[in-house]
């Protein structure tokens, strides 16, 4: 099962702005592209066309292993607005 | 809003013990969090021992909502396409107080943010909070959605990533060699189903923890915990360790791959998926933190670092708790003294060292150095099967004695420089 269709189970509710801002310049010359393998939700993928890093924010688990994981400092990553986001049922 | 004693920043484990004793004492209390409810922003594997709670909160438990007691408690070690299970099985898991029960923290967390409004505390929800308010260099508040809230003080109980204590200088951002990330799903199951397929009796429970080739040889495993009419399945990967074994996958894949394996595809079938979810674990240990006390701050649970892999149990969310109620000690102290200061807050560094808490974490802060060695998930896992599988085989032709195939494996695997080195290691633990 693809993570998406995992996601979609899950209770979300989406905040109009994201809560990870991504720094371009430096994700342009990344190459090790850490955020894209270690997001359990699958997250993070590349825009083919201009080759800038993209986020689906709004399936956020909210771990913040890209944040731990980014080596250059490339993401600042908050938690959504109180009320917003991922609202796990079970936990 | 009147004027408030003490905030607590984070409706977790950590947060809402400390609230519920400071309550309870009569001291004004309010507990900001940033989801719907206490839990909707928790996770966990997962299962609490309550022994060690006695002596800090043994009044709460006839009415908490706890999954199923765990009596069996059983160790796979996977190799690539075999395994070995240890299971094991006591009465002493039967007998009162309770030893360990498995909960799902969603439900778990809300149960006792009402038990904190019973006693006249506050929990407020979706409350994010962005900054620390200091005066002088003392911490006397905080902001959240732009409004300041001021108070004696504060309490950081903002989770393994914890902002706050960032803010006020106790800590840095976690280190990804000090981070795992866990991830798992939340899968339906009727009771009857549960306890059939487990083996289990009514209202029991297993924690089954898995090592070896399933994390592609970084540190960390798989786990699976039986709550009333769920199962918790997931993978703990460490982060650094991870990207060390220059992974193929993305990390979900890990696992879809652990669920494809014979000892999980078997219990889990027909059973529903209804939540996938996933968190960060330190494994820093104490290192984490320089201090966990400031002027007019107190840092509990995970945002001080408080969990612990011991190998084959994992720990975190008891010393959550036993921390909270601590803290809720040390500030009820500071508060007849009518003085919020480092040097009187320090009284909650003391009661962790004479307590539990500290003392597991010393004794235990080396664990780490060994069970991230690779060669213990991938090479000694597979050792260990084919050893156990040349025990069941009986091919074409004659067979060796039990002696010589256990000491070939023996000579194999531990009778060099990394072996020695390996097992020179075990000290550690």
């Amino acid at each position: 099962m693809d993570p998406a269709t995992k996601l979609a189970l899950n209770a979300f509710k989406n905040d109009g702005e994201t809560h990870i801002s991504i720094q371009q310049e430096i994700c342009k010359t990344c190459v090790e592209k850490y955020c894209i393998y270690i997001c359990p939700g699958g997250l993070y993928s590349i825009n083919e066309e201009n080759g800038e890093l993209l986020s689906e924010y709004s399936g956020c688990l909210e771990c913040g292993s890209c944040k731990v994981a980014c080596p250059h400092g490339a993401l600042e990553w908050n938690f959504p607005r109180g009320g917003f986001g991922v609202q796990y049922r079970y936990g | 809003m009147e004027k408030i004693d003490v905030v607590v920043v984070g409706g977790g484990l950590g947060g809402l013990a400390s609230a519920y004793c400071l309550a309870k004492e009569g001291v004004k209390v309010l507990v900001l969090e940033r989801g719907d409810h206490p839990g909707s922003k928790n996770v966990t594997g997962g299962r609490l021992y309550l022994r060690p709670l006695c002596r800090y909160l043994p009044e709460i438990w006839e009415k908490a909502p706890l999954e199923r007691l765990v009596t069996k408690e059983i160790i796979t070690i996977m190799g690539d396409d075999s395994s070995f299970t240890l299971k094991f099985n006591s009465e002493k898991f039967r007998k009162e107080p309770p030893h360990s029960y498995t909960i799902l923290r969603s439900k778990f967390d809300r149960w006792l943010g009402e038990l904190v409004i019973e006693k006249g505390g506050f929990v407020v929800p979706q409350r994010r909070v962005s900054d620390l308010l200091k005066k002088n260099g003392r911490i006397v508040g905080v902001v959240s959605e732009g409004e300041e809230i001021l108070a004696d003080m504060v309490i950081a109980a903002d989770g393994v990533l914890s902002l706050m204590s960032e803010k006020a200088n106790l800590r840095g951002p976690l280190p990804p060699r000090h981070a795992a990330v866990g991830f798992k799903e939340v899968i339906k199951l009727s009771p009857e189903k549960i306890e059939e397929r487990f083996g289990l009796r009514h209202g029991e429970g297993i924690a089954h923890l898995f090592f070896g080739s399933i994390t592609h040889g970084a540190f960390g495993g798989g786990f699976l915990y039986t709550n009333r009419d769920t199962l918790s399945l997931g993978l703990v990967v460490g982060i650094e360790s991870f990207f060390k074994h220059q992974p193929t996958t993305e990390i979900h894949q890990l696992l879809e791959e652990f669920k494809k394996r014979e000892e999980i595809a078997a219990v889990i079938r027909d059973g529903d998926l209804v939540e996938y979810s996933a968190h960060l674990i330190s494994e820093g240990g104490t290192r984490l933190l320089t201090k966990r006390y400031g002027d007019g701050i107190l840092v509990v649970g995970d945002a001080a670092g408080f969990t612990l892999n011991m190998g084959i149990t994992v720990r975190g969310m008891e010393f959550a708790l036993a921390s909270g109620c601590m803290a809720a000690k040390a500030v009820i102290e500071a508060k007849h003294k009518g003085d919020f200061s480092a040097s009187t807050l320090a009284r909650y560094d003391a009661l962790l060292r004479e307590s539990f808490v500290l003392q597991d974490m010393e004794t235990f802060c080396d664990n780490l150095d060994f069970l991230e060695n690779p060669r213990l998930l991938t090479f000694y896992p597979n050792l260990l099967c084919s050893i156990v599988e040349e025990f069941f085989w009986i091919g074409e032709g004659a067979k060796k004695k039990i002696s010589s195939t256990l000491w070939k494996g023996i000579k194999e695997g531990l009778f060099n420089v990394a072996g020695l080195k390996d097992i020179w290691m075990l000290r550690r633990i």
